[in-house]
């Protein structure tokens, strides 16, 4: 299993490394399974959050640093913001009742499938004895000038150049939609929502249609910005 | 020697088989995901594994392509979630159904 990985002594004792991968693991499958189980939203957010820190702790661990800070900073601190705030806007954060499920062979067959999914994966894995293939043809990361951050930003500004050029297309193709999927449409006057709630407040339901878009558009810009950052 | 990197792909592989699970299951829109916020986050893990192992730069760099997308489809997403909650006061997606034609 060693030969499989390049000889580099760049990490340090196994028994460190170990443990921090089993803890590293413990937290993601908690999280992952938070998520999957929790009946309140807001606890899935949360258990979300512990699978992505979890995930960034594996990240340092293979020594790509960066990608470990973007992690926390784009995921965590805005992805799952977002997820929070969607969930807090839309008041959707009651009990499910995980035992209500109308169509009853579904459970099974999706845990059937994805057993079958992830025995395929690893039997795909052993199979091909993991990982093969040619090294360091993008670039090397161990050893790179710069380390991790150095060999990646040269590779995205040279080898990856037109994919980044698109990838500023993507965020602005994707503000342009947030934006019109956010913004009421004009001329007709659409009954807000939760018309029993504007009743019993006995305010103007206009100010609640004003505010509503200008809301929503600020929540839909969070994350983009945090990426472009 | 450090941990092998078959440990990392394996619990990549889980990781996505729960998020997989979560996808089907749950019924809630927003669960759905992050369900599927997990299965990018496997294979990031998978792919900065790959990376190591092949000590390849473009692993790492395939990682960053997918948080832009991941953040793009986020709000896309949660753009669609809102703009069906203000017709319909309700977020589990067996309501869509109304969609077909």
């Amino acid at each position: 299993m060693s030969a499989l990985l390049p000889a580099t002594p760049m990490f340090g004792a196994t028994t460190v490394d170990t443990a921090v991968f089993l803890i590293g693991a413990v937290i993601i499958l908690a999280g992952a399974f938070g998520v999957v189980l929790s009946r309140n939203p807001v606890h899935a957010a949360l258990n979300l959050v512990a699978t992505l820190f979890g995930v960034a702790v594996l990240f340092v661990e293979q020594g790509a640093n960066f990608l470990a800070a973007v992690q926390v900073i784009v995921y965590a601190g805005a992805i799952v913001v977002l997820f929070l705030f969607v969930i807090m806007f839309l008041g959707v954060d009651r009990l499910e009742n995980l035992a209500d499920e109308p169509l009853p062979a579904q459970r099974p067959l999706a845990i059937v499938l994805a057993v079958l999914a992830l025995g395929g994966l690893v039997a795909l894995g052993v199979e091909a004895h993991w990982a093969v293939g040619a090294h360091s043809v993008a670039g090397p990361v161990q050893g790179a000038s710069g380390g991790d951050v150095g060999a990646l930003g040269k590779a995205v500004f040279t080898t990856y150049l037109f994919p980044f050029e698109i990838t500023a297309a993507l965020l602005l193709i994707a503000v342009v939609g947030a934006v019109v999927l956010a913004r009421r449409p004009t001329g007709q006057s659409s009954p807000p929502p939760d018309g029993d709630q504007a009743a019993a407040d006995d305010g103007p339901a206009g100010t609640l249609a004003a505010e509503e878009p200008a809301a929503v558009a600020a929540v839909n810009e969070l994350p983009s910005e945090e990426v472009v950052r | 020697m450090s941990v092998p990197g078959a440990w990392f792909l394996a619990l990549g592989a889980v990781l996505f088989a729960v998020g997989a699970v979560g996808l089907l299951v749950r019924r809630n829109v927003l669960v759905m995901f992050m369900c599927i916020e997990l299965m990018l986050n496997a294979a990031n893990l998978t792919l900065v594994t790959f990376a190591r192992m092949l000590n390849d730069v473009g692993g790492q760099a395939l990682v960053f392509f997918v948080l832009v997308v991941a953040a793009a489809e986020v709000v896309v997403g949660l753009g669609l979630v809102v703009a069906i909650f203000r017709r319909r006061r309700d977020a589990t997606a067996d309501d869509l159904h109304i969609l077909k034609g």
